[in-house]
């Protein structure tokens, strides 16, 4: 099977090129992390690349990733990316913490995070590893076993990501904007980053996480972003991805809840020609509650893959999703929600919607919302549409006068207000507007 | 544990009340599978030899595939080679009338309470009785031969109409299609055949009755409905099995073809023995059912009431080629003890505005698992295509499991598709509504769960809803409801 071989050779490259990345680690090897990196190495070696014979991977064909041979961020120079492209790929109109990543890696210099309250560590991986490698070492620990060939290469290669940790009580009134640039004209990279976010009890904060692209060379984001929120915290997690049109996206993103923590997740998704969520969440102790919220516009070739997981492992909890995509050209989608109720889950609240509209003929969708429930006082619910933008709507509005493209731009704002209207930080809603109408190359209202 | 929980847990411990063995001789076949023994069934039902080579042909096709294990079941390993495939009653009458039929299997069905004189005389029901693996008995053969409806056994129609038997098996379901139809193919011992020509509205409902009986017989039926341009059919199927301690492997086919505005309309109440309290014996229920709208404005309708078999593995599914063909599936799957039920449908649209209709009633209790698996597929040039499908599962205690794992793949931006589900348990407000209206719990809860599969029930034809509402009593509350 051609697949195999592409297995075969992705794992060859990136087995071979191992000992080569380590030696550019810049003193990361004396710490606690190159144990984990030396494991999941050799987990690499041991397991292979998901094929469509995988049921997690069933509509997701990874073989264009494979054929590429991406080389680490840390073995390319780096082109020098300057302050205006910074600028122009932030979000603009409120007050943030920024921390920029150039293919993973931390750029202190485009940076700013002056002026942190106390109790607040907002850093990179890579200071934090060989400054105060305690404050992460246990989570790290805790999150870092896998079975997926993605997540070992992430915690292979990775150098450098995202750190927030806020103890007890503490609340960052600004939200924190992570902006990785990625790509690189002389070279196909390989960008690693590795997020990690500890929430203390009764902390507060929210963090944007914005891709984008500084180069039309493909380039390669595996990312793994780790969670933990502790009793009674609130978490809010914007994922803004909006990379090249060449560019191939993984993340997996694992939270693990405590008592009376709310964590929320938004993931909107433009860019990649490949990508791929993973979004993880065990809600494992009694009155929590999760809320996630998806948007994702497939244009061109784009394939868009969501994988979404809830696991009610405790009493009382509720959870709430919902996913909306539409998909124009010959994109594709896959949606693949669960909703997983232990036994001991008693009265969990959970609902699941996934709605999706086809724009056009080539376009694609396959959706697999899943309940798996072994609790029986308990209220699931999931619900799942396709179709095509409601006719006698759009004909009411042309009756209107109105032209038809600006009339098809109506029902598109009015279909993705279900999830925009709920991003929490107002100033975003309409950058996030801006850049659908953009995407899907229609007239912007 | 309150006292509502208590009539639960009372009602749904009630015994299988069905279970007996009938004592007569059986023509069988010795353990296990070969080429041998698939030539001995085929010989000793006098097939022709294409049909001979058709069973060798699926029983190499076979030996080369893996038995499948996606499914959200557990059993333990299935020994095929320690399977008797084939038992015949050895008296095989060509029997003109009812008087003539052995009286012992007369009892039978007595006992069933489903007697077979009855029948034919007030319920106006012609019963092809399958008992074991050969029919024996077809009634009100002259009736319908006048509208020029064939309604006979399998075997017979291979001998009586091999042009039809040509055309049409495994047009559906090839040889080929998964492990347990090749099975099937090789060594299916009898079944239905129902030709339905053209223009005609078949004047009866056809029924069948099955039963597994001899020890350690598989029962590999096949069935084939055919209904020509602008027919019109409705068949039922209704088994109970006798109660015993070793699984037994029920693999059935079951192929249905619609032409031109023809209608198919498929009703089942499968009630096979679910094991004892402790998930022991039971049947192992693997069964491939599929129909074909092949033609034009044709329409199948799949209705089920699976409260039997220790597993059940079965998605009744339509093929929808015919513009404007429509395909429906209604089910109420009930588990109770350690029963596991993997059910669901298939709709694969293909031609244009075709439309399809999924209700799924999962009802879970005891240590059981109930699983809601189905595909919804709209291919690339089926324009205008539409499906709602909606599953909805019950828990009745805190051990067992209901799933839900619909697939929806969808290639066309003019379909339309809706799939909701929903999972929750009777309502405590809805008992002591029902309590404070001087309605016993027991009758609460059977009410609740009555309202609950109505929607199903009432696509069942008459006879079959009351049966099926008594097995749901049974199955679930112990008590006729």
């Amino acid at each position: 099977m051609a697949i195999k071989k592409e297995i075969d050779s992705a794992k060859e490259w990136y087995l071979n090129g191992f000992e080569e990345f380590k030696s550019k680690l810049n003193g990361q090897t004396k710490t606690f992390f190159t144990e984990l990196r030396n494991d999941a190495i050799d987990q690499l070696g041991k397991i292979n690349f998901p094929t469509s014979k995988d049921e997690e991977w069933k509509y997701t064909n990874v073989s264009p990733l494979l054929k590429n041979n991406f080389i680490p961020a840390n073995l390319i120079n780096h082109s020098i990316v300057d302050s205006t492209a910074v600028d122009s790929k932030i979000f603009k109109g409120f007050d943030s913490y920024l921390l920029v990543f150039v293919n993973g890696v931390y750029d202190s210099n485009l940076s700013n995070i002056a002026e942190l309250p106390e109790g607040i560590v907002v850093d990179s991986f890579n200071n934090v590893l060989k400054t105060k490698p305690e404050l992460i070492e246990k989570h790290v620990r805790a999150f870092s076993k896998t079975n997926n060939a993605f997540d070992a290469l992430n915690t292979a290669f990775t150098t450098d990501g995202l750190v927030v940790i806020l103890s007890e009580g503490k609340i960052l009134e600004k939200p924190i904007q992570a902006l990785y640039l990625n790509g690189n004209n002389e070279n196909t990279v390989l960008s690693s980053p590795r997020n990690l976010i500890v929430a203390g009890k009764n902390s507060q904060v929210s963090i944007i996480a914005n891709y984008q692209a500084v180069s039309e060379n493909p380039y390669f984001s595996n990312i793994t972003t780790e969670v933990f929120a502790d009793e009674s915290s609130v978490v809010d997690l914007y994922k803004i991805q909006n990379e090249s049109m060449k560019a191939f996206h993984i993340e997996r993103v694992e939270t693990y809840q405590n008592k009376k923590s709310v964590f929320s997740h938004y993931n909107i998704s433009f860019g990649g020609r490949l990508v791929r969520n993973d979004i993880n969440t065990k809600l494992d102790d009694e009155f929590i509650e999760t809320h996630y919220y998806g948007l994702y516009l497939g244009s061109k070739d784009q394939h868009i893959d969501n994988h979404t997981y809830m696991d009610h492992a405790k009493p009382n909890c509720e959870s709430n999703e919902i996913y909306k995509g539409i998909l124009d050209d010959s994109s594709r989608g896959v949606f693949n929600g669960k909703i997983m109720v232990r036994k001991d889950a008693q009265k969990t609240n959970a609902y699941q919607s996934n709605k999706t509209v086809l724009l056009s003929k080539e376009a694609k969708i396959d959706t697999k919302p899943q309940l798996e429930i072994y609790a029986d006082d308990v209220k699931c619910s999931h619900g799942a549409t396709v179709g095509h933008l409601d006719d006698t709507a759009y004909f009411y509005i042309r009756s209107r006068g109105i032209p038809a493209d600006l009339a098809k731009s109506i029902l598109i704002r009015a279909f993705v207000s279900d999830v925009v209207e709920t991003l929490k930080i107002e100033e975003l809603r309409e950058q996030i507007n801006h850049l659908i109408f953009e995407h899907l190359h229609r007239v912007e209202i | 544990m309150s006292e509502d929980m208590k009539v639960v847990e009372d009602l749904t411990q009630s015994e299988y009340k069905w279970g007996f063995i009938t004592d007569i001789e059986a023509d069988e076949a010795p353990k296990g599978l070969n080429e041998e023994i698939v030539r001995f069934i085929s010989n000793k039902k006098n097939e022709p030899d294409w049909m001979t080579e058709w069973r060798l042909k699926a029983f190499r096709h076979w030996l080369k595939m893996e038995e499948p294990k996606w499914s959200k079941v557990n059993y333990p390993e299935i020994d095929f080679q320690d399977i008797r495939y084939y038992s015949a009653p050895k008296k095989k009458p060509q029997l003109e009338s009812i008087d003539e039929v052995d009286p012992e299997l007369l009892k039978t069905f007595e006992k069933l309470g489903i007697p077979l004189d009855e029948q034919k005389r007030l319920s106006g029901v012609a019963v092809d009785a399958v008992f074991d693996s050969v029919s024996v008995a077809t009634t009100f053969k002259e009736t319908l031969a006048e509208k020029g409806v064939i309604f006979c056994s399998i075997s017979d129609a291979i001998k009586n109409h091999p042009e039809l038997i040509k055309k049409y098996l495994g047009s559906v379901v090839p040889y080929t299609d998964n492990y347990y139809a090749s099975l099937n193919a090789a060594v299916f011992s009898d079944g239905s055949f129902v030709y339905i020509p053209k223009g005609v509205r078949c004047p009866m409902e056809l029924s069948t009755y099955f039963r597994i009986n001899a020890s350690d017989t598989g029962q590999f039926e096949r069935t084939l409905i055919i209904a020509e341009d602008s027919s019109y059919v409705s068949y039922l199927e209704g088994c109970t099995a006798p109660m015993r301690d070793e699984n037994q492997l029920h693999a059935a086919v079951v192929e249905l073809v619609a032409l031109d505005n023809a209608e198919i309309k498929y009703s089942t109440v499968q009630n096979w023995y679910p094991g004892d309290k402790n998930g022991k014996g039971g049947i192992y229920n693997f069964v491939t059912k599929r129909g074909a709208c092949r033609g034009k404005n044709s329409k199948i309708s799949w209705t089920q009431v699976e409260t039997g078999s220790s597993i059940t593995w079965k998605y009744p599914s339509c093929i929808l080629q015919g513009d404007n063909s429509i395909g429906e599936f209604y089910s109420v799957a009930v588990t109770n003890n350690f029963q596991q039920a993997d059910t669901g449908s298939k709709m694969i649209h293909i031609g244009k505005n075709t439309k399809s209709t999924i209700i799924s009633k999962g009802i879970s209790a005891g240590r059981s698992d109930n699983s809601y698996r189905g595909l919804v597929k709209v291919m690339k040039n089926a324009d205008g295509a539409r499906n709602f499908s909606q599953c909805d599962s019950m828990l009745m205690s805190d051990t067992c499991g209901a799933h839900t794992f619909p697939y929806i793949e969808i290639d066309n931006d003019t379909a339309q598709v809706e799939h909701e589900a929903t999972t929750s348990k009777v309502g405590e407000d809805q008992i002591f509504y029902l309590n404070q209206r001087g309605i016993s719990t027991e009758d609460a809860i059977n009410m609740i769960v009555n309202g609950f599969c109505k929607e199903v029930f009432n696509e069942l034809p008459m006879e079959f809803a009351v049966e099926a509402q008594k097995l749901l009593a049974i199955s679930l509350e112990g008590s006729v409801g």
